[in-house]
């Protein structure tokens, strides 16, 4: 199975160099061409997995529990200004 | 050549809960930014998100009035992309098995009604808040709404036409207030919509789709639709082709343009979310939310007319929002005898006038029990139904009662027969011309002595009255 890695690299927001890109993408194949594998078993009247544990979904409450902790949580941001992130211009 | 528009609605809904969907930070309109956020919604490494019951609750009851099937087992996956409004790199929506699947909505037609088709209301979390304007090379994030919960409604693309778009909108936002699922309040982009629009000539195969975005009112979406059938039709026929992409709709100019920007992103990559098991609801859960349901709006309009005998019209006015069918019940308890009259003064003469001042009932000076008192001063002939509306317009200026501003303005009505007969008596001495030719024969003029008798008395004379004494004292 053939892949476009500069696209998968792109929608990751990874940079490849050519040379990467070439080393990539026959080991991105091969891990696609194993897991292809799995449409070879029968799987009919199998449910579909939705998740490994069957556990209930924990239930929570709608009531406030967290109160405003932004001082501490922005102090881990690169660049904040009046209590907003500022990151690199995003608009086209 | 003949066009067929072909339309389909995705309309993000943010449910209205006290907390997010995922956390227990506050979802509060205007807080200072970045004040309601925790680990969980800023997507810090290693936290875990844990559903609010309250939006699978809401979810199931929008499900159920849009006759729609439960899914009691759904299940959450991952949309990925970046944006630095989404903090994870990953949205936490549900793509294979949403909770709700398969509804429907009628729609009021020219001819009728039409049925839109519901494909599926899935939960899911919104993003934050990007800020451009008037910044230099930076962008500002205000995380607060990252994590808010959205149901989105996806149609079948049912709609023919940018009208048919916007009926189905309405519906649905007045059926989401009704169930108290949403506050539905478009300016606060709590009622988002985007239009997947396409063209083709009759009998043909669904042509190449564009979807607009950015659509935040009931009149934008109209005109957005319109702009964008009339884009495709006129590429067509010119020899070109509709490529499939994201328009952005600029209300301000009345044009889209292609953001293209968006068309790699496209690929959401979605897979499932380990750190959520699987929804599941039972079939109990359901029933006991199903036995909670409002009264929707389509069942309050009938029994308005039936219960109160009102007009189709005066029913479908009064049972737009449950904030006027409610204050039009209050009428009503406070003046029963005459629901239809409530009806009028309410639908006519009081919201009228509201929407002269910009105003919603929630804000009317005048309460129902002061409205329900004018009534009274009609019913027992205290006033004409003429001298009642300057006093409602009194009563909206001063917020004074209406017994209040009859009194202060001296318009009692006048149904003391000595009191008219002094009238009618001093008109028929003003007048012995038109008496003459009255008492000739000339009946027409029976109407010009109820005019001077009514003008003499400032329109304070009880019409009936003045009639019946006419007849009498005209005879000489």
């Amino acid at each position: 199975m053939d892949i476009d890695v500069h696209k998968v690299a792109m929608l990751s927001r990874i940079r490849l160099t050519d040379d990467e890109a070439a080393h990539l993408g026959p080991q991105l194949s091969n891990i696609l061409g194993y897991i292809e594998q799995l449409s070879e078993v029968n799987t009919e009247g199998v449910v579909p997995t939705a998740h490994p544990h069957d556990v209930a979904m924990p239930q929570r409450v709608d009531a406030v529990t967290n109160a405003n902790r932004r001082d501490a949580l922005q102090a881990v941001a690169p660049n904040t200004e009046s209590g907003l992130y500022v990151v690199p211009k995003v608009i086209e | 050549m003949n066009w067929e528009t072909v339309i389909g609605l995705e309309v993000h809904v943010q449910v209205n809960t006290n907390t997010k969907a995922f956390c227990g930070c506050s979802t509060a309109f205007g807080a200072e930014p970045n004040t309601q956020t925790c680990p969980v919604c800023l997507g810090m490494p290693g936290q875990l998100p844990v559903l609010n019951m309250e939006v699978a609750r809401k979810s199931v009851l929008t499900g159920l009035a849009i006759n729609a099937t439960i899914n009691l087992e759904s299940k959450f996956d991952r949309k990925n992309y970046f944006y630095p409004d989404l903090p994870k790199g990953y949205q936490i929506s549900q793509f294979p098995l949403p909770i709700v699947e398969h509804g429907y909505l009628d729609i009021p037609v020219a001819d009728g009604e039409k049925r839109i088709g519901i494909t599926r209301i899935h939960i899911e979390e919104d993003a934050g808040k990007s800020m451009h304007e008037g910044l230099d090379g930076v962008s500002h994030i205000d995380l607060n709404r990252s994590g808010v919960p959205l149901m989105e409604i996806v149609s079948e693309p049912d709609m023919r036409s940018a009208d048919e778009a916007v009926a189905y909108l309405k519906q649905l936002h007045q059926l989401v207030r009704f169930l108290d699922v949403s506050g539905a309040d478009m300016e606060k982009g709590q009622f988002r919509c985007d239009a997947n629009v396409s063209v083709r000539r009759f009998g043909e195969a669904l042509g190449t789709r564009a979807e607009l975005k950015n659509l935040n009112s009931f009149r934008f979406i109209k005109q957005a639709i319109d702009y964008e059938v009339a884009r495709q039709i006129e590429l067509i026929e010119d020899g070109g082709q509709v490529v499939q992409e994201t328009r952005l709709f600029d209300s301000a100019k009345g044009e889209s343009r292609s953001m293209r920007s968006k068309e790699e992103a496209h690929d959401y990559r979605y897979f499932p979310e380990p750190d959520l098991p699987p929804l599941r609801i039972s079939q109990e859960e359901v029933d006991g939310i199903r036995a909670g349901m409002p009264e929707l709006p389509g069942q309050l309009r009938e029994r308005f007319e039936s219960e109160f005998g009102l007009s189709s019209y005066d029913a479908d006015v009064l049972s737009q929002t449950l904030d006027l069918a409610g204050w039009y019940e209050s009428l009503v308890a406070a003046h029963p005898s005459d629901p239809k009259r409530c009806a009028n003064w309410m639908a006519n003469e009081l919201l009228g006038r509201l929407k002269e001042q910009g105003k919603d009932i929630a804000d009317s000076p005048v309460s129902a029990q002061d409205l329900a008192g004018l009534l009274d001063r009609i019913a027992d002939n205290t006033i004409s139904g003429k001298i009642a509306k300057d006093v409602l317009d009194a009563m909206m200026a001063t917020g004074e009662s209406a017994d209040a501003v009859i009194e202060s303005k001296g318009l009692k009505q006048v149904s003391d027969s000595g009191a008219i007969d002094t009238l009618i008596l001093q008109i028929m001495a003003d007048n012995p011309g038109q008496l003459e030719q009255f008492r000739a024969g000339k009946d027409k003029l029976f109407g010009f002595f109820v005019g001077q008798v009514m003008k003499a008395s400032k329109g304070q004379a009880n019409p009936g009255m003045v009639n019946q004494r006419l007849q009498d004292l005209l005879k000489g």
